[in-house]
């Protein structure tokens, strides 16, 4: 139980950083930031590897995990790969 | 290896998104933002990597490589107009993954997974103390259970999204009853996460979570038109987010509720500027029609002879005269791949020692931010490219403003005619400037329906026909005097 106060308490605290953050990206960076904060949420990746089942693990946990890393690793490599693509070209000038 | 390094390693990915996130505040430092993001992902994807133990890494192994393959190619190949449909369905696949990796989870802590559709159907006799003891087991299980509804809501709704973006679903589709009908769905997969918590061996429960899961999605986007697009792409990049955070608390891990969170919170600040930008509520957005225009407009009564149409040598005459110029591009520039023709009429603008800048408004395109990327593909440089509010105030030192493929966000009815539908969202106030050019293929109404007094007035005049070409022919001529 304390652990999940202290989870709660993470959750609540980086809300409001996230509020305070957000709200001072340019208009002009919306784009990136969408598909940043998408890249951002591949972390799900770390998720999908710890719930991609252990040795021995019903077949369709194995199923369940496969997708499941597969889905957050391309949000990985495609979120970072074309916010990159997109920044660069506001970087040119 | 010991917990609490993996854990203090988990702790400085955490930071180094949110230092990631704070580079975006400036076009400058935005690279080197998102380079410390990625390096934040590649510490804490590592990490993990180390710290499993009896993994059956070949499931795992081919995840990553067809993951890679797949969001590698989707990355450097978009184009960078097709970016709405991009980010709509990376949102999808975060919904995606959320959504199996509870599944996966709660099939683990019970203990036996089905291997049959049938073997689902039969509920299992399971201590509720395999998911924690007491109120502990409850969080957990309820937390399985909205992670489950909102990733499975993210993954039909952003792939609903995806086609409509890439106009593959023209038309929309709504459940009978609106608002009424979802209504009953979200309370019905609510029961149903309850009987999970209630009973965890409960498989039919959490069958009917993710089926009422998917078909929400479906229900909550079909209805939704094209230019509500922004609104309902910043809101399901908040679900991705949300179910990240979710995911973080079922299985206990901190940067996934830090990463999470701030996802979260991203797509909620976005759709409420995208809301206030359309002076609309969410539930409107979402579930209503926009509002009956009291009496009917008559669009003939409007343009009927007050219409003054041009060809682009003239404008190009009117242009020599000028000082100061404001292109104002909306969704029409996009389809019409005109953002590098749109750059080189400014730069021949400029040649002439007028200045140029570019008017954008927060809901130009499909998705927030779209024309500023489209125009910095384009080489514009960032600092030309000003926002509603501080374009606004020099329209009356404009002499010409060019509005290429925009047309409701300049409609001075939503300012002066009260009654009417988008009365009271801001809009770009270009029919303050001395001349107005509007670059449109006809006078045919925009997303909103309306007819727009702007085209009839007089000192604004047509430039009908393809975007693209009208601009490239208006350069032509202003680089041949």
């Amino acid at each position: 139980m304390e652990v999940l106060i202290l989870l709660l308490a993470l959750f609540a605290l980086s809300l409001f950083l996230g509020v305070e953050l957000i709200t001072k990206v340019p208009p002009t960076l919306h784009t990136p930031l969408m598909s940043g904060t998408n890249a951002v949420s591949g972390i799900t990746l770390v998720g999908a590897l710890l719930a991609a089942g252990t040795d021995g693990s019903p077949m369709l946990v194995n199923i369940l995990g496969f997708i499941a890393v597969t889905f957050a690793t391309i949000n990985v490599v495609g979120g970072y790969l074309v916010t990159n693509r997109m920044l660069a070209m506001f970087e040119r000038k | 290896m010991n917990p609490n390094f993996v854990n203090f390693i988990y702790l400085v990915a955490g930071v180094l998104f949110i230092l990631g996130i704070k580079g975006l505040t400036k076009p400058k430092t935005a690279v080197r933002g998102n380079l410390l993001s990625a390096v934040g992902m590649l510490l804490a994807i590592v990490i993990t990597f180390l710290s499993i133990n009896n993994v059956d890494y070949t499931y795992v192994i081919a995840g990553v490589a067809v993951g890679s393959i797949v969001g590698g190619v989707m990355a450097l190949r978009i184009q960078m107009t097709s970016m709405p449909q991009m980010v709509a369905l990376l949102n999808g696949f975060g919904g995606g993954a959320s959504l199996t990796i509870a599944l996966a989870e709660y099939f683990t802590k019970l203990g036996a997974a089905p291997t049959s559709f049938a073997d689902m159907l039969v509920p299992l006799v399971v201590d509720t103390s395999a998911f924690g003891i007491g109120a502990e087991g409850t969080f957990a299980l309820t937390a399985i259970g909205l992670t489950v509804l909102i990733g499975a809501v993210t993954l039909t709704g952003s792939l609903v999204a995806f086609t409509k973006l890439q106009e593959l679903m023209k038309k929309s589709y709504g459940l009978p009853g609106g608002p009424i009908g979802n209504g009953i769905l979200v309370i019905a997969a609510l029961f149903a996460i309850g009987s999970v918590v209630v009973d965890p061996g409960n498989m039919t429960g959490m069958l009917a979570i993710v089926g009422m899961g998917l078909l929400l999605g479906l229900f909550l986007v079909t209805p939704i038109g094209g230019a509500d697009m922004p609104v309902v792409i910043a809101l399901l990049n908040s679900y991705s987010g949300i179910a990240a955070a979710l995911a973080g608390f079922i299985l206990g891990n901190t940067v996934l509720i830090i990463a999470g969170s701030l996802v979260g919170t991203s797509g909620l600040i976005l759709t409420q500027i995208m809301c206030v930008a359309m002076n609309r509520s969410l539930a409107n957005v979402l579930f209503g029609k926009m509002a009956p225009g009291g009496e009917e407009i008559d669009a003939d009564e409007i343009y009927a002879g007050k219409v003054t149409s041009a060809q682009p040598e003239e404008i190009a005459m009117m242009l020599e005269v000028a000082k100061r110029v404001v292109i104002v591009p909306g969704y029409g520039m996009a389809m019409a791949q005109a953002q590098h023709a749109v750059r080189e009429l400014a730069d021949a603008i400029e040649a002439k020692g007028i200045e140029v800048e570019y008017g954008i408004h927060p809901v130009a395109g499909r998705m927030p931010g779209h024309m500023n990327v489209l125009l910095a593909e384009a080489e514009v440089p960032y600092d030309k490219l000003v926002e509603m509010d501080r374009i606004n105030p020099t329209f009356e030192d404009t002499d010409m403003v060019i509005v290429i493929g925009a047309n409701d966000v300049t409609n001075p009815m939503a300012r002066d005619v009260e009654g009417s539908p988008i009365y009271g969202m801001p809009i770009l106030n270009v029919d303050k400037a001395r001349n107005v050019v509007v670059i449109k293929r006809s006078l045919s109404p925009g997303f909103a329906g309306l007819p727009n007094p702007l085209f009839a007035m007089s000192h604004t005049l047509m430039v009908y026909g393809d975007g693209k070409k009208a601009v490239v022919e208006m350069t032509t001529a202003l680089n041949q005097t």
